[in-house]
């Protein structure tokens, strides 16, 4: 324990903690009232040899002000860096209401919205979010949110198989994030489906390859990326009726900023679409709480897994909203319920649902054109110093882009991080990820490609 | 609380907006990407202003109640006092800027951090290590769950393919289990609702990877026969698991690990006070004791020799569990209240969290029909009224209370009772608030008697009534359709 | 006291047997209905899909249970009750003028294994 003050400082037992507000004279009182003579009473039932004797190996208590000084002495042992890598986290803007309304202690500390009566406000918005992320995604409906993004690839897989009865294998395009197909292939090893990787081909999913593993009839589905670990927009034309066609299912892995400009899974003819959401302004917050989403066609929907709101009527008549479709769900049918998720990432859809209100569809294209532009300036920048190659020739990228270095990649990272730029993510191979989004200036990308240009070959 | 009937959707207008962004100073427009791989139309998101924005969600916020507006007696959940400190350090940008996959140089804080609380966990739990990544309750079972299958198969024992788990276990415990490829065998409760021991001892055998034990079990009562299960369960070769979702009851007093249990989870949103958030997120860091520590997910916090730290992976993992290192903002949350705890406070926690409910259950038990009379732990479950008129369910006792301003316990679970009321106050709320709740069930016992119908139509205060939750799962509408 | 028609078969899971030229019409009793309360959805399998006796073929859900349908025999789907699709509730205005599958059955021999309507009774009274 690291803040330990090394000599234990002896604060007075007596002294009242601001949490608990028990009195001497309350605890005689409901000492009383349980018929106990003391404290100990309470665990008489516990075997001695387990009541806990000694003394805990804790920091002594610490007032608010020496919390706050903890957390600088933390905070001054991190370096913040300008961010220009992606790979599943981004460094999107977000409006200044978002984290207002986020924080409001009604939504803050509130429970899952089980009493439906006190329980207007979580599920009010949570039917926006589910209306906005149906939208995004070109789908039908949508559940409550999900952990995150690999984690929604994994339930998507286990909800493949659930759809599509007798089937026992799943296919992953090695396009996807690293991220996603080592969670996918953790929960497979356990649930105990087969899983196969199929091999990128010039930095694109296979898409022949993935129907050509189809005849064997063993296929519940694949999931390949709308934009994949290299930043390029995948073309799945013809790929969903391929897999209808064996019976088996489509889903497509999505950053839902970008699918405000990018064909949906939808309109891919997809089945299911599943993806990370902290795209859409969650601060990156080393990595969480982010926010997974799982959106579906409607004849799926009893296979959903997680929270799910509906509309519906009170007494009165008057528009309500509650959890729905719950006999899908683990606490009404324990070991045959579709996952074992009983909750979500609730504030984080509340987070996503004022920003996407924001924002608009307007300002959805305008996050987008800016990265855009951003990302396609660097990359010609980059091009330019001489220190890089095409990784995939001229295939067509968002804010997200792959090239292979000349440079060897950990030197490369290394003099970034000396300048305070976080960048170039080594995929292996010698190829590297940048990732622009609108909170880059063109001032940081040209300073990003000086920097980049001083590095001797 | 008032009722407010808009959805965002219908505050919109087209030309409205509700952001800023710095004008484009690129050439590139979003024509340079090929049409086919463009969407036909702009979604359907709201276009709506600010100050409507701010207006809308303030309004819906009216509509809900949380542990900041009263209490929330809700068992199995946890409902204590979220401190605002614990925010403040949340939000705090030396953390909020860092991407996941920065150089552990540059992390050194967070890394320290997340190794700091992995640390105080064990200490007060007794394991022996800890990972931070699972995101939720249900997802530690599932990453608990994982461990222990791959400490069965690293040993080349594959026919381990049961788990035990009680009958009186949260669904979540099966469903995990499901999920995890195990096969789910129950145990039954004595009459007394703790494990039968004597049911125990044929189910072990050498097809049992291990026992899912919550203690205290959801009925709030101590497993005392603890030792002998965990005897029984290794002798047989399976491990034990402890589900942390009453770790509140045992904060400062009782630690997993001394009792024999192998891995466990704790809930940070319900025994180290982050928020509940309307169903998340929160947190379920996994402990294990010292010969499952090379299980553990990855990528894990390790130390170097220079004294700092590097990603790890244990030689014998179960595997990547979560896209970065979970929830790190809860992380923070939960570490900001093991400080203001300290070593002096924790051994409060749990004894007045049991006091508490002890003192609810002892001022209500003429009323409410109380099974198992023996002093609970931290929550504790009454079969309904003592005294119920024909048809008043204790749904109604529940929706009646919330016309009394308080939340409704949890209800209909466990299901070894048909009319469960589950009561867990945490040590958070003072005596004065036990005592008005007491007075409120009282005075609902009294109308179930005199004025059932009064109980039956319930709530009558609150912004809506109750919904048709049958109209809703018959003909589901899962999102806002614009009125032609 | 739930109601108990004549004439049908009857399984110990709760579900009825209308037999009519090697035809089975398969529903749940009035007892399964009432223990579910409001029926919301009923997951049915599709035609041409087999079932076995005892083996799970479908779910009722009500809003607060769900409960798993096994086939009182052996089979092959004829036919689904669609109306179902729309109107789950109707099991609960009528157990058993509504049914759930047809099967064509494969196992004459299974219906000696299931229970008359005086059998069924019995069987109620002693569940309770």
């Amino acid at each position: 324990m690291l803040p330990h003050t090394l000599i234990f400082l002896p604060r007075r037992p007596e002294m009242a903690f601001a949490y608990f507000p028990h009195t001497d004279e309350d605890v005689k009182k409901m000492l009383g009232k349980a018929g106990l003579s003391s404290m100990d009473g309470l665990y008489a039932d516990v075997p001695e040899k387990f009541l806990f004797k000694g003394e805990f190996d804790l920091p002594d208590a610490m007032s608010e002000t020496e919390v706050r000084r903890e957390f600088e002495r933390l905070a001054s042992m991190n370096t913040r860096l300008k961010v220009f890598a992606g790979a599943g986290a981004y460094d999107h803007y977000s409006p200044a209401v978002v984290p207002y309304i986020f924080s409001r202690s009604e939504y803050l500390t509130a429970y899952t919205p089980y009493q439906a009566e006190v329980s207007q406000g979580t599920l009010r918005y949570i039917f926006e979010y589910q209306t906005m992320m149906s939208e995004l995604t070109g789908m039908d409906c949508s559940n409550a949110s999900m952990y995150d993004g690999p984690t929604s690839a994994a339930e998507a897989s286990m909800m493949m198989l659930a759809c599509t009865k007798r089937k026992s294998k799943v296919l992953l395009s090695e396009t996807l994030l690293p991220q996603v197909i080592e969670v996918v292939e953790t929960y497979a090893k356990y649930h105990g489906f087969a899983l196969t990787v199929i091999p990128h081909v010039g930095g694109v999913s296979d898409k022949e390859g993935i129907i050509g593993r189809l005849a064997a009839g063993d296929v519940a589905g694949v999931i390949v990326p709308g934009i994949n670990r290299f930043g390029i927009i995948e073309d799945l034309s013809g790929l969903a009726e391929a897999m209808h066609s064996s019976k088996a299912l489509l889903t497509v892995y999505s950053d839902p900023s970008a699918l405000a400009v990018l064909k949906s899974p939808g309109e891919w003819g997809a089945d299911i679409a599943c993806g990370e959401a902290q795209s859409l302004g969650i601060p990156l917050s080393f990595g969480g709480p982010y926010l997974g989403f799982l959106t579906c066609r409607q004849e799926f929907v009893r296979k959903l897994p997680g929270r799910i709101v509906g509309e519906t009527t009170d007494t009165a008549g008057r528009r309500s909203y509650v959890l729905t479709l719950q006999a899908r769900e683990q606490h009404i049918r324990r070991e045959k319920a579709t996952s074992n998720i009983c909750s979500n990432q609730s504030l984080m859809a509340l987070y996503v649902t004022v920003y996407l209100s924001l924002m608009g569809p307007e300002g959805m294209k305008d996050v987008n054109s800016l990265s855009y532009g951003g990302a396609h300036y660097l990359h010609r920048r980059l091009l330019e110093t001489g220190r890089f190659e095409e990784a995939f020739d001229g295939k067509p990228f968002l804010k997200e882009f792959a090239l292979r270095s000349l440079i060897p990649a950990d030197r490369l990272q290394e003099e970034l991080l000396k300048a305070g730029f976080f960048g170039a993510l080594p995929l292996g191979d010698g190829i590297v990820t940048f990732c622009v989004t609108e909170n880059r200036t063109k001032e940081e990308i040209d300073a990003l490609t000086d920097v980049i240009a001083s590095i001797g070959l | 609380m008032k009722y407010y009937d808009k959805l965002i959707f219908e505050l919109s207008k087209t030309g409205r907006r509700g952001y800023t962004l710095p004008a484009c100073k690129w050439e590139d427009g979003l024509d340079g990407i090929p049409e086919n791989l463009k969407r036909n139309h702009a979604p359907e998101l709201p276009e709506v202003s600010e100050p409507d924005t701010v207006r809308h969600y303030v309004n819906l916020s009216n509509m809900n109640f949380g542990v900041d507006t009263g209490f929330y007696p809700l068992g199995s959940c946890t409902m204590k006092y979220n401190p605002r400190i614990n925010e403040e350090m949340a939000s705090h940008p030396g953390f909020s800027g860092l991407h996941p996959l920065q150089p552990a140089e540059t992390v050194r804080g967070a890394m320290e951090l997340y190794r700091i609380l992995s640390d105080a966990l064990c200490a007060v739990t007794g394991m022996s290590a800890f990972t931070l990544n699972p995101f939720a309750g249900a997802h530690g079972e599932l990453t608990g769950l994982m461990i222990m299958r791959q400490y069965h198969f690293s040993k080349g024992d594959t026919k381990r393919t049961k788990i035990i788990v009680p009958d009186s276990a949260h669904g979540t415990n099966p469903a995990s289990a499901a999920v995890c490829g195990l096969e789910v065998v129950q145990v039954k409760s004595t009459a007394n609702g703790t494990v039968d021991v004597n049911d125990l001892k044929p189910l072990l055998d050498d097809t049992v990877a291990g026992i899912m034990m919550t203690n205290p079990n959801t009925l709030g009562l101590f497993e005392s026969e603890i030792s002998e299960i965990a005897d029984l369960v290794h002798a047989a070769g399976g491990l034990l698991y402890y589900d942390g979702a009453n770790m509140n009851a045992l904060l400062g007093k009782v630690r997993p690990g001394d009792m024999g249990f192998d891995i466990m989870h704790l809930n940070l949103h319900k025994t180290f006070s982050t928020p509940h958030g309307g169903g998340g997120p929160g947190a379920g860091p996994v402990g294990v004791a010292g010969f499952l520590r090379e299980y553990l997910p990855y990528p894990s916090v390790g130390a170097d020799v220079s004294g700092g730290y590097t990603w790890a992976k244990g030689s014998h993992t179960a595997g990547r569990i979560s896209g970065f290192h979970g929830n790190f903002g809860v992380l923070i949350k939960a570490y900001a209240y093991i400080l203001m705890l300290g070593r002096q406070n924790v051994k409060n926690a749990g004894p007045y969290a049991v006091l508490a409910a002890n003192y609810i259950k002892e001022s209500l038990k003429d009323c409410y029909k109380l099974p198992i009379g023996s002093v609970c732990k931290h929550e504790f479950v009454f079969d309904g009224l003592a005294d119920a008129p024909e048809g008043v369910t204790t749904l109604d006792v529940a929706k009646r209370l919330l016309d009394y301003g308080f939340h409704a316990p949890t209800i209909y679970f466990p299901l070894l009772f048909h009319q469960s009321i589950m009561i867990e106050p945490t040590e958070t709320e003072s005596v004065e608030t036990l005592d008005a709740f007491i007075e409120a069930m009282r005075k609902i016992a009294g109308e179930a008697a005199e004025n059932p119908e009064i109980l039956k139509s319930a709530p009558h205060n609150t912004p809506v009534s109750r919904p048709d939750e049958t109209q809703a799962a018959v003909h589901p509408i899962l999102k806002y359709r614009r009125q032609s | 006291m739930s109601k108990i028609a004549d004439g049908l078969l009857y399984s110990e899971s709760h579900e009825w047997v209308k037999m009519e030229n090697g035809i089975a019409t398969v529903g749940i009793t009035d007892f399964a209905q009432k223990s579910m309360g409001n029926i919301v959805y009923v997951d049915m399998p599709e035609p041409d899909d087999e079932v076995s006796q005892n083996e799970e073929f479908g779910a009722v859900e009500s809003v607060k249970a769900a409960s798993d349908l096994y086939s009182p025999v052996s089979g092959v789907v004829t036919e689904v009750n669609e109306a179902l699709d729309d109107e789950p509730g109707l099991l609960n205005k009528d157990a058993y003028a509504n049914w759930i599958i047809k099967v064509k059955i494969s196992e004459p021999a299974e219906l000696e294994t299931l229970m008359d309507a005086a059998a069924y009774t019995d069987f109620l009274a002693k569940e309770a």
